[in-house]
């Protein structure tokens, strides 16, 4: 007996989820997704999928679970080169014999659906790798199993191809629901895709998270090192950063109880939230009082920024410009439209630097001059109307 | 010599062969039959029409094989063998080298196909394989004469032996070397090991199997001459008459017409190899 490639690796893989199995060359995951489909052999231990243990059957059976229940993207693509393009999307289903009529019907509407529209009649050979990958792809998917297994699946295509694919199978995957069990040994691309990551280390599973529990609170000082050259700004999202956010007033509630909460906060704004904690907008502490002094109590008639609410899976990456646009800090929704916290300037700095942030000294909306010590030359506060106000914000 | 340290291999194998003949003949007998009828069939269509229709035929096979060139030079080397007055000999010997190394290629290539899926076949095939190709081609003559008789078919058996060995070693590393992720491609997707060996394994091994085709034929080529001693006639017939009589000009000419034919078909048979050009990965 050699040395174990895989031991001691249990995990569950939830129907429709990406599970991640990252490690380095060596790690022992190939072995471990050839176990999956049964291409390999396992000395112990057992492989369920639904109610079937496919260690305990062989052959005939084990080609049928294969053929209807679990598909396989390949490394490097493993194309048939002397079919044509349409031919190598339609195998799986001329395997489970298809006629051929239907099969190149489906296998023409796959190679659509992921961008490969006339180019069936082409060799592999004559295709860009991140074509052909394309071709691997709708080879798998036509065989509409609900699993497919993805062995680095693109980590033999260039950098800005692979960052192409891995958005096509996000998105792909967001119609489909596919159950996806994809290796890799690239943590940014682990991140990116993965529901949960498993990261192996010699053959055993180190640790299985999300991707933010991997990247925040890593299991040993194995998975930390790793870590750290994660981009995590593709990584991180909205959700996972944000914070509560202190002042929040109820659009009901008038101008005189929103200046009162901002005083308390010490802010020199406020969230607006209606009775569903649907967010409505931000208000200012200056025209808050304006409003106020005139003797009005409706907030409605100055709500500004209404529609600048992001949702909480937003990745960082996308909050940058934003967050640099606005001089306030994003507000944070659901799916419903409440408010669930916000993002502040602040908050995305420390993330990136893996800076705890979770301090209350952090306030989402910085405390800044209240109305009443105004003296207009010198606003930092974030709510500044003026167009220098973004360089106030919560630095 | 030292008689304690003498080793009877000689005497072990002539008993050895003496029982073949006396419990085989019927089966040699049967073999016999069996080749002389596809030798005879074969040398009837090579040598019945007129010379110049064979040219064309073969002249055309080049073309639409490789290209004129090929052609025009198949021509003027089958006219150079026609002018030299070698070309009865020559279809003759055609017609052997090829009973002999389609029959080497029936057996040999599912020989290399099991030798690929199998270890232990192939840990038994390859010694019996190293024997058969370096054992000295004369030795083959006289087993196959002694069970054989005189005549084409004990040329034919002795070459269709000796030419195995490519055929066999060719094939089991062409199906070895296809990209096994290709292969577990098909598993994965839950093809039979018969659909996998049909559509990938095969045609990925194509340009191999070929080359070893091709050494197959150049080998009984080689190996027709050598079957001359034996009364297998043609090419290696005149060769051996020019040699025992030391007739230089038929000694020059029968060798320049096995020169013809062996770049005839090996061109023929190289082109086969590069068939599928799209390929390339």
């Amino acid at each position: 007996m050699g040395t174990a490639a895989v031991i001691d690796a249990s995990f569950d893989v939830k129907p429709g989820e990406i599970f991640v199995v990252m490690g380095l060359s060596g790690s022992g995951k190939s072995t471990l997704i050839r176990m999956l489909n049964g291409l390999w052999p396992m000395t112990s231990g057992s492989v369920h999928i639904g109610d079937v243990d496919i260690s305990k059957i062989s052959g005939k059976r084990l080609r049928e679970v294969r053929q209807k229940s679990i598909s396989m993207v390949f490394q490097h693509f493993a194309l048939l080169p002397h079919r044509t393009v349409l031919e190598n999307a339609a195998y799986a289903l001329e395997i489970q014999g298809v006629d051929k009529k239907k099969r190149t019907e489906l296998a023409t509407a796959m190679l659509n659906t992921v961008g490969l529209t006339g180019w069936g009649d082409k060799y592999p050979g004559q295709l860009s790798g991140g074509m052909q990958q394309r071709v691997g792809l709708a080879r798998a998917l036509c065989s509409e199993t609900d699993i497919l297994l993805m062995d680095e699946a693109f980590s033999a295509l260039d950098p800005l191809i692979r960052r192409d694919m891995q958005e096509q199978l996000a998105s792909l995957q967001a119609d489909l629901g596919k159950t996806i069990i994809f290796i890799t040994h690239d943590l940014n691309e682990a991140m990116f895709l993965g529901d949960r990551i498993a990261v192996m280390r010699d053959g055993e599973i180190v640790q299985i998270g999300t991707p933010d529990e991997i990247l925040t609170s890593p299991a040993d000082e194995y998975v930390s090192s790793f870590v750290r050259d994660v981009d995590r700004t593709r990584v991180l999202t909205a959700g996972g950063v944000m914070q509560n956010p202190r002042a929040v007033v109820s659009i009901s509630g008038g101008a005189r109880a929103a200046l009162l909460t901002m005083r308390e906060q010490q802010t020199s704004g406020a969230f607006v939230i209606d009775r569903n904690r649907n967010f409505r907008g931000i208000v200012t502490d200056r025209d808050t009082q304006g409003l106020a002094d005139r003797g009005g109590s409706d907030l409605t008639e100055i709500l500004t920024r209404a529609d600048d609410a992001i949702s909480a899976d937003t990745a960082l990456n996308d909050l940058f410009g934003r967050a640099v646009e606005s001089s306030t800090p994003l507000p944070v929704v659901d799916e419903q439209g409440r408010l669930v916290g916000a993002v502040a300037r602040a908050t995305l700095l420390a993330a990136l630097g893996n800076v705890p942030s979770s301090t209350s000294s952090m306030g989402i909306l910085t405390p800044g001059q209240t109305a009443g010590n105004d003296d207009g030359s010198q606003k930092p506060g974030i709510f500044t109307q003026d167009p220098s106000g973004e360089e106030g914000g919560t630095l | 010599m030292d008689e304690l340290f003498r080793i009877p291999v000689g005497k072990w194998a002539e008993t050895g062969l003496d029982w073949v003949i006396a419990n085989l003949g019927a089966f040699f007998d049967g073999l016999k039959a069996f080749f002389a009828q596809f030798y005879n069939a074969l040398d009837w269509v090579l040598s019945t029409p007129p010379f110049w229709a064979v040219i064309i035929v073969l002249a055309a096979l080049a073309f639409w094989l490789k290209g004129w060139k090929l052609s025009l030079g198949t021509i003027l080397g089958f006219l150079l063998i026609y002018g030299m007055n070698q070309w009865d000999n020559a279809m003759d010997s055609l017609a052997l080298v090829l009973v002999a190394s389609l029959v080497a290629v029936v057996i040999s290539v599912p020989l290399g196909i099991a030798s690929a899926k199998s270890t232990t076949v192939s840990n038994i095939v390859k010694p019996v394989m190293d024997f058969l190709q370096t054992m000295p081609a004369f030795v083959y003559l006289i087993p196959v004469l002694l069970l054989l008789g005189i005549g084409p078919v004990p040329g034919i058996v002795a070459t269709i032996v000796f030419a195995l060995a490519p055929g066999a070693r060719f094939t089991e590393l062409g199906i070895r070397s296809v990209d096994s992720e290709v292969v577990e491609a098909g598993q994965a997707f839950g093809a039979s090991p018969m659909r996998i060996l049909r559509q990938i394994q095969i045609p990925l091994a194509m340009p191999t199997i070929m080359a070893g085709i091709n050494q197959i034929i150049m080998l009984s080529l080689s190996m027709v001459v050598i079957a001359g001693m034996v009364g297998a006639g043609g090419l290696g017939g005149a060769v051996y008459s020019a040699l025992t009589g030391l007739n230089t000009p038929l000694g020059v000419e029968s060798g320049l017409a096995v020169v013809v034919l062996a770049i005839f078909l090996d061109r023929i048979t190289a082109s086969l190899t590069h068939v599928k050009k799209h390929v390339s990965a």
